[in-house]
């Protein structure tokens, strides 16, 4: 895509994202401001993945668990804090932190993609079975009891500093419109930046990138703590659209969920991700009304046809589908002027024996 | 003499379970020299390259290059050191453009300014103008050779270390390889791994040639032409041409 | 006494389960480095054939032994041609495509039997005393059973036709292809009979955990870490892997709590990765079976 286009496509992103951000309240009824909310917070963990996945190469089947330890370290906080502004800052600091942690074991240990993706999902897995088993009185982190499977209420988040002042449900949509709006053009600024450049330069030939003088594994440490941030981001926003955190969003539903949003939308691009999560969340509401078939087998054979048929994701083809069409007609365009020329001129030429 | 010397390796080895592929390698090079290893098929020639740019490690022995003990290191310090490594199969950015490839290599160490000059002037120097904002996957193999020498140069490297640099090459693009490196010997010491004959030819000064694992003689093109026990082993027992 | 026998009694069942529930996927990885999203699943179907085809008057050894693993075996079969095959040599891909299949697998059982428990069966035998203790008879039986299937494959491996051609199939594709082993027909059979073996250990499994159409979320988790652990040697790497996870596991859970022990066998596969990035058998045990 080249550059001039590229920004096009960026300023329309923003301005239909300040249009949602603006109009979506006073046109829809507090039930959608509230689902869409959920929707947008998915959004932006569907765009951390597509961040480390399809930039960095970092293929993690667990980024689940990034968002969970968000959501988790959010409502924690924000129990023990009394207010939500600290406890904002100190869950996207855990999140960040553990992603860190397992990122240094596993890229300092130069774990192949395969090996990372299974141990990531591994990772989630175990916090989902081990945060379900904390049922009891004894486990929690200052006065906030973990609740095993029922989970943690959370706190609604306050006015910044004012533990006072609740935001109402729409103004919780502002706060995470913008999160995703603030996260978007965060992940567009990376991939430009000389890091981004690199990392995907890491994620087309790590080899050669190390011989070029990068340490790999730093670069992918950095992008996933990023990634993790990120998702912790999308964690605490997502606490607070639906009020309740369990350990369901640990589950392997959910884990699988974020890949195929990364899948479906297209891989190598930001705003893909972004409608994947959007239009299954959706997709997925309406269908899990239905008793007829249970989702996960929908949800299967979508992941199965795309992998085999439309790699790429949907956003990348249909960029693909549109260049095409613009190189026909160009290419038609131009015969025709060939043509025109050409006819001209026999007109001229005499006829030779 | 002593402080002339740029890289050596002292009782380099490295095995592979029962296989020994570089066997106590004692090897030198001074600053500025050309040198170009050759040897048959499994000598060590690809093992002991990979051993002097940290993408094996060494099982004994050490590898010093100015005075420091590399031996160890990870690939990416070696290259920081000013080292540019071209492998033997093209390891390039397919992805991404002949432009991209090159100022990535560019920026590890030069500012963004200055990595954009040293882009245009490589590209330019490689006569890649026209293929410059071409995908790397797209183009011939002799093509992406060169562009994999191209990134070698962005990094303005005092060491350039080349393995089979001609490979797949047309004999347009062969020549004008040998022109390239006799060019980048002007200002960097260089070590050519290489199996085309006639290519060393054109380029070199001093040469070692490897057997099974060790250093079997080194000395100039004519000296090791003559040399039986190179024939034996290398030429085979026709006369060289 | 009692007390120590039942605990190491306790930590050998830890093994023999990791055994159990790795061993087929162990299969596969071993000979095509095909990671399997959907054991899990292939461990639950095995569980499902036994529970309704016992509710439904089949003597429980026949199904546990006969049905489970025809039926399993079967489905890998379909699975590795409609699927897998496709996918060779694209190991992402692959474990892209077989979680598709995983959650295909849930939704398809879902469907069928509904979300709720199928009706658990009990354990065929009741519970054995040492001194003190008791201890799940069923348990000792497995860990024969574990055991046995160890013996079995190595027996396949080292003395069939069929193992040896899976070995050099194993040790290098194209060589054995030009010797005229159709590497296809290795890769089919080989993905079968590791299904077989899978639905087998979920069919022996069914009486001791209820089972759900989840049921394998349950176990892929360990499955592939030990499997990963392991290293490609199919049986010192998952022998050697069930040995050490399982006995940490054991351990830490006897002393700490059984969830502290998934997390205990979980932080020591990320640290022996960590050493040992090819497996245990990457370093050790390099030519064994």
């Amino acid at each position: 895509m080249n550059r001039s286009r590229e920004t096009k496509a960026l300023i329309s992103i923003g301005i239909i994202g300040l249009v949602i951000l603006f109009g979506a309240p006073h046109s829809l009824d507090l039930f959608s401001v509230i689902s869409l909310t959920t929707a947008v917070s998915l959004a932006i963990l569907a765009l951390s993945l597509g961040l480390i996945w399809g930039f960095g190469g970092i293929l993690c089947f667990g980024q689940t668990a990034f968002f969970g330890i968000g959501a988790y370290a959010y409502a924690i906080a924000a129990l023990n804090f009394g207010g939500s502004t600290g406890a904002i800052l100190a869950a996207l600091i855990v999140a960040a932190a553990s992603a860190a942690l397992l990122g240094y074991f596993m890229f300092y240990g130069r774990l192949s993609d395969v090996y990372l993706a299974v141990i990531t999902l591994t990772v989630t897995l175990i916090l989902y079975s081990v945060i379900r088993r904390t049922s009891g009185p004894e486990y929690k982190i200052g006065i906030a009891k973990l609740g095993g499977f029922n989970g943690i209420n959370v706190p609604p988040i306050n006015y910044p500093w004012d533990a006072t002042q609740f935001l109402y449900p729409e103004h919780v949509f502002y706060v995470a419109m913008v999160a995703l709006l603030l996260a978007y053009f965060l992940c567009v600024w990376v991939t430009k930046s000389h890091f981004g450049r690199v990392s995907v330069s890491i994620r087309e030939n790590e080899l050669r990138s190390e011989l070029l003088g990068y340490d790999v594994r730093l670069y992918k440490l950095c992008m996933f703590t990023i990634g993790g941030a990120i998702a912790g981001l999308a964690g605490i926003m997502f606490a607070n659209s639906i009020g309740r955190i369990t350990p369901d969003v640990f589950n392997l539903y959910n884990a699988a969920l974020a890949i195929i949003w990364v899948i479906i939308g297209g891989r190598g691009t930001l705003i893909g991700p972004v409608l994947g999560a959007l239009v299954l969340f959706y997709m997925t509401s309406f269908l899990g009304q239905q008793s007829v078939v249970n989702i996960n087998l929908f949800l299967g054979l979508v992941l199965i046809v795309f992998v085999l048929v439309v790699p790429k994701g949907i956003v990348p083809s249909l960029i693909q589908l549109w260049d095409q069409r613009r190189s026909r007609r160009m290419t038609a365009r131009s015969a025709k002027k060939m043509r025109r020329r050409g006819r001209s001129r026999v007109k001229e030429a005499p006829v030779e024996e | 003499m002593r402080s002339n010397v740029v890289l050596e390796t002292r009782s380099l080895s490295m095995h592979f379970g029962g296989v020994v592929a570089v066997d106590r390698v004692d090897f030198s090079l001074r600053e500025n020299e050309l040198r170009c290893l050759i040897g048959p098929n499994g000598a060590g020639k690809s093992t002991f390259f990979k051993c002097l740019t940290a993408q094996l490690r060494p099982t004994a022995g050490d590898v010093v290059i100015r005075d420091f003990n590399v031996t160890g290191s990870e690939s990416h310090q070696v290259a920081r050191m000013g080292i540019g490594i071209k492998t033997q199969v093209p390891n390039v950015f397919d992805g991404l453009d002949v432009e991209e490839n090159i100022w990535l290599s560019a920026s590890q160490s030069a500012s963004a300014k200055r990595a954009r000059v040293i882009t245009s002037e490589v590209v330019e120097r490689l006569e890649l103008g026209e293929v410059r904002k071409s995908q790397l996957g797209s183009l011939a193999h002799g093509q992406r050779q060169l562009v994999e020498l191209g990134m070698v140069l962005a990094g303005e490297p005092w060491l350039v270390i080349l393995d089979e640099p001609t490979a797949g090459m047309t004999q347009d693009e062969v020549a004008r390889t040998a022109d390239v490196i006799r060019e980048i010997n002007q200002s960097a010491t260089m070590i050519v791994v290489e199996h085309d004959m006639q290519f060393i030819r054109m380029i070199a000064q001093k040469v070692t040639v490897f057997h099974q694992g060790q250093i079997l003689v080194e000395g100039n093109m004519d000296e090791i032409s003559s040399d039986h026990r190179v024939r034996e082993v290398y030429l085979g027992h026709r006369k060289s041409s | 006494m009692d007390l120590f026998a039942a605990l190491v009694l306790q930590i050998i069942y830890g093994i023999a389960n990791l055994v159990l529930i790795s061993i087929g996927l162990a299969v596969i990885f071993g000979m095509m480095r095909v990671i399997n999203l959907a054991h899990g699943e292939f461990l639950m179907l095995g569980g499902y054939s036994v529970v309704v085809a016992t509710n439904n008057g089949v003597n429980i050894w026949v199904a546990m032994f006969i049905l489970a693993p025809l039926i399993v075996g079967l489905i890998g079969l379909i699975v590795e041609w409609c699927l897998i095959r496709f996918l060779y040599g694209r190991m992402v891909d692959t474990l892209l495509a077989t979680w598709g299949l995983s959650l295909f697998f849930i939704g398809l059982i879902t469907t069928i039997f509904g979300a709720q428990t199928a009706t658990t069966i009990a354990p065929p035998f009741g519970a054995i005393t040492i001194g003190e203790y008791s201890s799940s008879g069923y348990e000792l039986f497995l860990i024969c059973i574990a055991v046995l299937m160890i013996i079995l494959v190595y027996l396949l491996l080292r003395y069939t036709k069929l193992g040896l051609v899976a070995r050099g199939t194993m040790q290098g594709a194209d060589m054995a292809a030009s010797l005229g082993v159709s590497t296809q027909r290795v890769y089919s059979t080989t993905f079968g009979i590791g299904a077989a073996l899978t639905g087998l250990a979920g069919g022996l499994l069914a009486p001791i955990t209820g089972i759900l159409p989840t049921s394998g979320a349950i176990y892929i988790g360990k499955a592939f870490i030990t499997v990963i652990s392991g290293g490609t040697a199919i049986l010192a790497g998952t022998a050697s892997a069930s040995v050490l996870l399982g006995a940490i596991n054991g351990i830490v859970a006897f002393v700490i709590g059984p969830t502290m022990g998934e997390v205990a066998l979980l932080l020591l596969a990320i640290v022996l990765l960590r050493l040992m990035p090819q497996g245990i058998t990457g370093r050790f045990f390099k030519r064994s079976l």
